[in-house]
């Protein structure tokens, strides 16, 4: 199995490598581990990179082989940061409240600890009551099986209702960006029972690792994002490749062909658009802890469609695509906006990258679609192929 | 004294000669007549002094009223004599009469007026008695403003004198409905009182509703047995109206019972009788149960030192020993169902008026939505283009306003002119878009999409780089200013008319344009087959230019209609974007008319879901989107589908 799979693709290993020697090289020059060149908040950029590598992919199969434009999957992204966050929140301020009622005369009932986990998570939101999605938020395996369940099952009914009546192309992507605005919405309001616009907090805590300094927790996270990436590019090769693969890409070619000659087509979208949406699930889960915080502004519609820009930057149907799309403009994005590129001084008028970095970036999306349709991918198969 | 006397002899010397000639005489002189109690006046004497004056007829009254109530009356110690006072260090006397000076006079030789809280008040009544009458209309519209903000008994008398002979009309009307909603709070006789608060049920304002609702306002108390006289509304069966729990909390607030325990109450008890590590026996560290607790507070209540627990039985018997009612605080039976009676037949109005304020509200939601999607119509429902910058170019509609209202001061003119420079502006924009970008990528929509997002992001941090991020006024004219009002109920602004009017006009140019017009067939058959209008001598590129200038020009005219009633941002176009599409999706692609329908049903919708919870208006949102992400299931085609050859695929 191993020999044809490889050879039908060979970007796996090259891939897999890079990723391997990446995540060795950042942590020696880490300061949790190594000789401290790279600073904790520069590891965890790059470790929430490795992240939006992995949703990067996860949209390329989607969209690039399977040809699904899905604005929604920065919604399946956002639960899963959500799922994993309440178990943070929630065990985190379940330490404080403890240790705060440890000096009380009398020790606590558990109901007393649970009040007081309440009032501190909803204080901010004017209430005290656990809504009952925060059910099984005070088990960490329960939520982590909510990072799968919730997005995959979503995305399961979506995509039933929507590729059952034959929804596609502009209007699938509408109508997914319609879904990624609606949950934003309701997440913003105050008795979602997830802190409103206040989002959840304090995620870069980990409970229970009080004593562990940032600095080793963000190697960990790293390992962990560099981890799901490798097994996520594997997973993807494999469905992408073999008889499965030509079939959904001859949906993104034909679909009434596809359909005309037997197969379920429907099933098959409905296979991808699940399972890239659990991934992405896990990636928002991976990612939030790095970030810190997440809040409905995340999950805002916008954030779906560069979600798709990084995919066609890289280069569409190619997985390394994503990844190198990805890659390139969030760390492009952070070392403009962040104040690492010099400002030109034209004399009349001084470019401030922080202020003019969005302009470049926008008609940088112009210049890749009109001049290089095939990404940044494209022109790696042509410096492949070539000799 | 003597003083006194003098003065005593001087008013009876005057009130000799006045008795001959009434109109003769002079406010000081009346005052004089009552001088004691003009200058120290006590809530017996004032009333004296205000006939007095009433009786004189004189117009000077109303303004020395003023004076005297304000404090601003004085009176010289040489004669008694009164004067209002200007000016500093030696003041300067003013004649009450006249207002004329009368020379000055050093502060030792005044007395200055202070009638006390109360007395004030009684000046102040019989000063809206003689307002109410004043010749000046706007010191009687004053008047009428001050009973209705502060409304009590002794007014009544006065504001239905003062109906009569009022000329203008219009504050006639609105004297005799604030004497009616006087009349139903505080007229002296029951049937009369009855009479005007039956009168109120045709009577939407906030004040009658006000009135009723506190006629009918209730408490909910308990007592032995029921109070005669009391005007009941219901009596309360615990365990079926009202939980035995609640009840017995009540028995307790009302002192008929003793309190039960609390949780606080009990924890409290327990830290209070903490000794060597235990409470009533139990150790302190197992008291992390309620189980534990309730079991050694037990213990405490049996050694007599904290109050014990209320056993159930004897809660449930004190509470059915009581009897718990709801009353009105209104003892006169005979009012609460006049006003019962007011109020259904109110309500029933009440709900037809919002019901329209509602449809109201709808369609000018549905017109904004309308005028934001109407350009994506054409652009995306007749030529297939996603244009992702179909905000941008709203937002850069609202701009150009902005800074024409820069130049031009007028606002009525800056308007007239904004509104074809928009259109110029995103014409050109939307030209310039077609030519450089979306021509290459006709044949790939979803590509579009991408590229045009990356404008849209450009021309939002342009629009932010330049104007900043707070948001700029586009000011409307001061005729669109204010509300068209029915009544307190149902209101629209105009500002929300004009929108709705320029959506109109929208639907007609667009329909004319695309249905009676060359460049209309032109489209038409570009959009429909590419390859054999070009074959009949139309030239696809220039029409392909012109239908997507159209499209950008209109949203540049939306864009001025928006920035009017919203603020103008560099954000303002991404609000409107998603809902833009939904809205020309919903309505069926290809088609104005579907996107009538599309923004119709999304503005009635969002507005009818606002009902059910209307302090959340993302709720509303967010429902209406899961609704038309159901819709879309349905009738994934929109509204009005296209059949036939026209649909394509």
């Amino acid at each position: 199995m191993t020999g044809p799979f490889l050879r039908r693709n060979p970007s796996v290993l090259w891939v897999l490598l890079a990723l391997a020697l990446f995540t060795v090289g950042v942590t020696v020059l880490s300061e949790g581990f190594g000789i401290g060149v790279l600073s904790t908040s520069f590891v965890k950029t790059l470790g929430k990179t490795l992240c939006l590598c992995l949703i990067a992919v996860a949209m390329d199969v989607v969209w690039g082989y399977c040809g699904i434009l899905s604005l929604g999957h920065v919604a399946f992204f956002g639960i899963g940061g959500y799922a994993v966050g309440m178990w943070l929140m929630y065990a985190r301020t379940e330490e404080i409240v403890v240790q705060s009622l440890a000096g009380a005369p009398l020790p606590p009932t558990p109901q007393e600890v649970v009040d007081g986990i309440g009032t501190q998570i909803f204080g901010v939101v004017g209430s005290s009551q656990f809504p009952w999605i925060w059910t099984f938020a005070g088990s960490l395996p329960l939520q982590l099986l909510m990072v799968l369940l919730v997005p995959g099952l979503l995305a399961l009914v979506f995509g039933w209702l929507a590729f059952r009546s034959r929804v596609t192309g502009v209007y699938l992507s509408i109508l997914t960006q319609a879904m990624t605005l609606a949950l934003s919405l309701y997440l913003f309001q105050n008795d979602s029972g997830l802190r409103g616009n206040n989002g959840l907090s304090g995620l870069q805590n980990i409970p229970g690792l009080d004593a562990v300094p940032q600095s080793v927790i963000s190697i960990g996270f790293l390992w962990a994002s560099a981890l799901a990436l490798g097994l996520g590019y594997l997973l993807f090769a494999w469905v992408v490749s073999g008889k499965m693969g030509s079939v959904i890409r001859a949906i993104r070619d034909n679909e009434a062909r596809v359909r005309f000659l037997g197969y379920p087509v429907e099933g098959y979208k409905l296979f991808v658009f699940t399972l890239t949406a659990i991934v992405a699930g896990i990636a928002g889960a991976l990612y939030y802890p790095q970030a810190g915080i997440i809040n409905p502004a995340e999950i805002a519609p916008i954030a779906s469609i560069y979600l798709a820009v990084w995919v066609a930057i890289g280069g569409r149907g190619r997985l390394y695509g994503a990844v190198i799309g990805a890659a390139t403009v969030t760390l492009l994005s952070s070392w403009f906006t962040g104040g690492g590129a010099p400002d030109i001084d034209l004399g009349f008028y001084r470019i401030n990258w922080t202020d003019w970095w969005l302009v470049l970036l926008g008609l940088g999306f112009v210049a890749v679609t009109l001049f290089a349709p095939q990404g940044i991918g494209g022109l790696v198969d042509k410096l492949v192929r070539k000799p | 004294m003597t003083r006194a006397l003098i003065v005593l002899l001087m008013a009876a010397l005057m009130l000799g000669a006045a008795t001959g000639e009434v109109r003769a005489q002079d406010l000081q002189s009346v005052l004089q007549t009552q001088a004691d109690a003009v200058a120290s006046p006590s809530r017996r004497s004032v009333d004296a002094v205000i006939a007095a004056l009433d009786a004189s007829d004189l117009p000077q009254v109303p303004e020395f009223l003023e004076h005297w109530r304000d404090k601003e009356v004085w009176q010289r110690k040489a004669d008694g004599l009164f004067f209002y006072v200007t000016g500093a260090g030696p003041y300067i006397l003013i004649d009450v009469d006249t207002g004329a000076e009368a020379g000055t006079a050093e502060k030792a030789d005044l007395d200055n007026i202070k009638p006390n809280a109360g007395v004030r008040g009684v000046i102040s009544t019989a000063l809206v008695k003689f307002q109410l009458l004043d010749p000046d209309m706007a010191k009687r519209l004053a008047a009428v403003d001050s009973i209705a903000r502060d409304p009590g008994p002794d007014l009544l008398e006065p504001l239905r004198q003062a109906i009569e002979e009022e000329p203008d009309p219009a504050l006639k009307d609105r004297k005799v409905r604030l004497a009616r909603l006087l009349a139903a709070r505080f007229d002296p006789d029951p049937v009369a009182r009855a009479e005007a608060i039956r009168s109120l049920s045709g009577d939407l304002s906030v004040d009658a509703r006000a009135v009723l609702s506190q006629i009918l306002a209730t408490r909910t108390t308990v007592a032995d047995v029921l109070p005669e006289g009391t005007n009941v509304v219901a009596v309360l069966k615990p365990g079926r109206d009202i939980s035995v729990n609640d009840a017995y909390a009540q028995l307790a607030d009302a002192g008929l019972a003793q309190p039960t325990v609390t949780t606080q109450a009990l924890k409290d008890g327990l830290i209070a009788h903490i000794a060597d590590g235990q409470v009533g026996g139990v150790p302190v560290a197992d008291l992390n149960t309620d189980a534990a607790r309730i079991r050694a507070y037990q213990a405490l209540a049996d050694q007599g030192v904290v109050p014990p627990f209320v056993p159930d039985e004897a809660r449930r018997a004190a509470v059915e020993a009581h009897v718990f009612y709801t009353a009105y605080t209104e003892t006169d039976p005979n009012l609460t169902a006049a006003a019962e009676e007011a109020q259904a037949a109110l309500a029933t109005r009440l709900a037809v008026n919002q019901g329209a304020d509602l449809a109201l509200d709808a369609l000018s939601l549905a017109s904004i939505y309308f005028l934001a999607a109407i350009g994506l119509a054409i652009t995306f429902g007749v030529m297939g283009v996603i244009n992702m910058a179909h905000g941008e170019f709203i937002m850069m509609g609202a701009y150009t306003g902005y800074v024409v209202q820069q130049f031009v001061p007028n606002y009525t003119v800056s308007i007239l002119i904004a509104l074809p420079l928009a259109f110029a502006v995103t014409f050109g924009a939307g030209v310039a878009m077609e030519r450089l970008v979306i021509r290459h990528l006709y044949k790939r929509p979803l590509e579009t999409l991408l590229a045009t997002f990356g404008i849209s992001i450009a021309l939002q941090q342009l629009a932010k780089n330049i104007f900043g991020t707070q948001a700029r006024p586009l000011t409307s004219p001061a005729w669109l200013d204010g509300a068209l009002t029915f009544n307190d109920v149902v209101s629209i602004s105009y500002i929300r008319i004009a929108i709705f009017v320029l959506a109109l006009i929208f639907l007609g140019l667009i329909l004319f344009i695309l249905k009676r017009t060359r460049l209309g067939l032109e489209v038409r058959a570009v959009t429909q087959n590419p390859g054999m209008a070009a074959s009949m001598g139309i030239n696809p590129d220039r029409i392909n230019m012109l239908t997507f200038g159209l499209g950008s020009g209109i949203a540049g005219i939306a864009g001025v209609a928006i920035g009017l009633y919203a603020k103008v941002t560099s954000e303002m176009g991404a609000d409107y974007i998603v809902q833009s599409f939904m809205t020309v999706v919903v309505g069926g692609v290809g088609n104005v008319w579907g996107t009538l329908a599309g923004a119709t049903m999304i503005g009635v919708l969002q507005k009818g879901i606002e009902v059910l919870n209307p302090s959340n208006t993302l709720a509303a949102q967010t429902y209406m989107i899961l609704f038309i992400i159901l819709f879309i299931q349905f009738r994934p085609k929109g509204i009005v589908a296209l059949k036939g050859r026209a649909a394509g695929d």
